[in-house]
């Protein structure tokens, strides 16, 4: 219905009267912004709204169908819980750039042309570097500065793509694209970079660590999700996708075992989970394509709810590295449950809600018979059961005892974490009531509660923590280090010393040796030779002349001087100068 | 960790929960479902018993030694490396 008023502009136009109210007025408002949103989205029906005409380019601003509604909807959704979880934030610059962020993201779903959806996909990137820059540190200012960068190259490569496509086709539409030609490649790229695919991925685990609290609740939510958006819209069924999502599927676990940092160790499996979406894209069936809208939406909720629970132990604690904290379960109840919850879901037990999304990819991979594809995501669940649902609820909460006595998390993050731990366990259990109506694409109804299926992800579940507990009581499992580890990111942050360096000796040692050959040596020499030469050479053709005349020795040397002196001064007597230019004439002459 | 005379006891009845888990559940994978149930598998080996439970207990063993063994030595730096 196109009396409904677009929700990106309730987020980013309200955002900016934030600054207005103070206190509860404030909190009150903004979690009036998306009930607002939501109540306008109920209102939405399938087709294209909100059209305007700019420099001869029809712009789109809401072009609804199924597959924007479903992420419209999460969208909104985790808004309202990451605004409750970070209501106790005083800065209003961190408020506003949250509704920033959450409007550019809605302002790209329902983006029906490539302009449209190329300057809200910029807006985003701006959004996310504001609230890197709102924590206020030297890391987050580095982290703020390096996100930019490599979102400004991702952006030109794909504002290129998209230049050239629509000079190609003649048309801005934004529908699918598929891989052929230069253009689209480009665009795939940009998407891709947004999406943290392997070695695109890095600027994801690099920066949103270093993220306020609860801004890493947006982080996780907006820029990966709108890629998987981008990837459903433009490529669907593109089947080099099935191989790029595997790979950001399983390498990220091996990191993820070995970091530290437990905000760090969520960045990574929050790659692993996106590459089980990249896999559904790529498979490109209705069936997948579902799977991949599904687990965005079940994604959304509980990764949010574990970065909520990871956030609340830094906020009391102020720490997140697995080497200063764990036995906070005495301390922090409410959130180490919610952890575990969050933890069950991206786990995806029976009854949590990555059972009922995940499983959906697994089952098209199956029926599709990518066999090796199924292996390693099967290995991927695991994976991540081990790194994600095992291991940052037991190095926060329990492991041993850090001797940390703190409070349980303010009663605004308890109700977010709530709100998101119920969502979880609702999806999860009733899949039929909840999120299967929303997905977008045609595909036989899924049912992933059967006997065979439960029992199967049950053993693989309870076998990787039998894995998990004799491993630690071997004392095999690796003990938190206090480290760093080198990912693709060294590639700009230790590599670009190295180019610098690189450069600084072969530019400037070329620099200096122009700067020796020419400016010092070839430029002396000539100056040396215009002030001196003309004297060498008259004195060399007046020497025979003053013998001729019988000048002695010594007259000779006193004529010398005088003439080099006047020479190098220019000071010539009216005779002389006429003589040394008839000489150097009467040389040009026989020349 | 390893001395269990210094182990709390919720951390023994968790664990001796989960070997209990482990040990049904491999018991109904292997002696009920089987050699009849219909497990609408698409890939044969999803019908060999156990496959699931030796599938997750294998991969985990491999991530961590990979991860400790392999990743750890490439690619771990001090922690201000970057500074």
């Amino acid at each position: 219905m196109s009396n409904a008023i677009p929700p990106q502009f309730i987020f980013l136009l309200g955002g900016l009267l934030i600054p207005l109210f103070r206190g509860w007025v404030r909190t009150a408002y903004m979690l009036f912004l998306p009930v607002l949103a939501f109540y306008n989205y109920l209102l939405l029906e399938e087709g294209t709204y909100w059209t305007a005409t700019v420099l001869g380019f029809d712009l789109i601003f809401g072009r609804v169908d199924r597959l924007s509604l479903i992420f419209l909807n999460v969208f909104i959704v985790i808004t309202f819980i990451g605004i409750i979880y970070n209501s106790h934030v005083r800065s209003r610059l961190e408020h506003f750039s949250a509704f920033l962020y959450s409007g550019s993201a809605l302002g790209v779903i329902l983006a029906g042309d490539l302009i449209t959806f190329f300057v809200f996909w910029e807006l985003l990137t701006v959004g996310a570097s504001f609230l890197l820059l709102v924590r206020k540190t030297a890391e987050s200012l580095g982290a703020a500065v390096r996100y930019t960068l490599v979102h400004v190259l991702g952006g030109l490569v794909l504002l290129a793509g998209i230049i050239l496509h629509i000079q190609q086709t003649g048309s801005t539409g934004f529908g699918q694209i598929g891989l052929n030609g230069l253009p689209s490649y480009l665009i795939f790229f940009g998407f891709g970079l947004n999406c943290a695919w392997p070695l695109l991925h890095s600027w994801l685990t690099d920066t949103y660590p270093e993220s306020t609290v609860g801004g890493i609740v947006f982080m996780a939510t907006f820029t990966t999700k709108t890629a998987i958006y981008a990837l459903l819209r433009g490529f669907p069924g593109e089947p080099s996708l099935v191989w790029i999502g595997t790979a950001m599927a399983t390498f990220p676990i091996f990191y993820a075992v070995i970091e530290n940092d437990l905000r760090r160790v969520l960045a990574y499996s929050l790659i692993n989970q996106v590459g089980f979406m990249v896999v559904g894209i790529g498979i490109g069936t209705g069936l997948a394509m579902n799977g991949s809208a599904a687990h965005v939406y079940s994604d959304i909720l509980f990764k949010g709810l574990l970065f909520m629970a990871v956030g609340a132990v830094l906020y009391r604690t102020g720490k997140t590295k697995a080497t200063e904290l764990g036995g906070l379960f005495r301390s922090m109840p409410f959130t180490g449950i919610c952890c575990i919850v969050g933890a069950a879901s991206i786990s995806a037990f029976p009854l949590f809600s990555g059972f009922a999304s995940k499983s959906i990819i697994m089952s098209a991979a199956a029926e599709g018979h990518f066999t090796i594809i199924w292996l390693l995501l099967l290995f991927a669940s695991a994976g991540v059961f081990h790194h994600a649902g095992i291991k940052i609820p037991f190095f926060a909460f329990f492991s041993h005892d850090s001797g940390i006595r703190v409070k349980e998390a303010p009663w605004n993050m308890r109700i977010a974490m709530g709100l998101a731990a119920l969502a979880c366990i609702a999806i999860g259990t009733f899949p039929h009531q909840t999120i299967y109506p929303l997905l977008p694409f045609e595909a036989p109804v899924y049912e992933p509660y059967t006997f065979a299926h439960v029992m199967a992800q049950s053993l693989l579940l309870i076998f990787s923590a039998l894995a998990f507990t004799l491993l630690l009581l071997g004392g095999i499992y690796p003990s938190e280090i206090r480290s760093v580890n080198i990912d693709s990111d060294w590639l700009y942050r230790r590599g670009g010393r190295y180019f610098y360096r690189i450069f600084d000796r072969s530019l400037n040692g070329i620099n200096a040796m122009a700067h020796k050959t020419f400016v010092a040596g070839l430029t002396g020499a000539l100056a040396g030779f215009a002030t001196a030469g003309p004297a060498r050479l008259a004195n060399l053709l007046l020497g025979g002349y003053w013998i001729l005349t019988g000048k002695n020795a010594h007259q000779r040397d006193r004529l010398r001087t005088a003439v080099r002196i006047n020479l190098e001064k220019g000071a010539l007597p009216l005779g002389l100068a006429a003589l040394v230019a008839v000489v150097i004439l009467g040389m040009l002459f026989f020349i | 960790m390893s001395d269990s005379s210094h182990r709390p006891k919720a951390a023994k009845v968790v664990i001796a929960l989960l070997f209990a888990a482990c040990a049904i559940g491999f018991l109904i994978d292997f002696l009920f479902l089987s050699p009849s149930f219909d497990k609408h598998a698409v890939f044969e080996w999803e019908n060999w018993p156990g496959f699931y439970a030796v599938f997750g207990f294998v991969a985990c063993v491999l991530l961590v030694l990979v991860a400790k063994y392999v990743l750890r030595p490439l690619v771990m730096r001090d922690e201000d490396y970057y500074e």
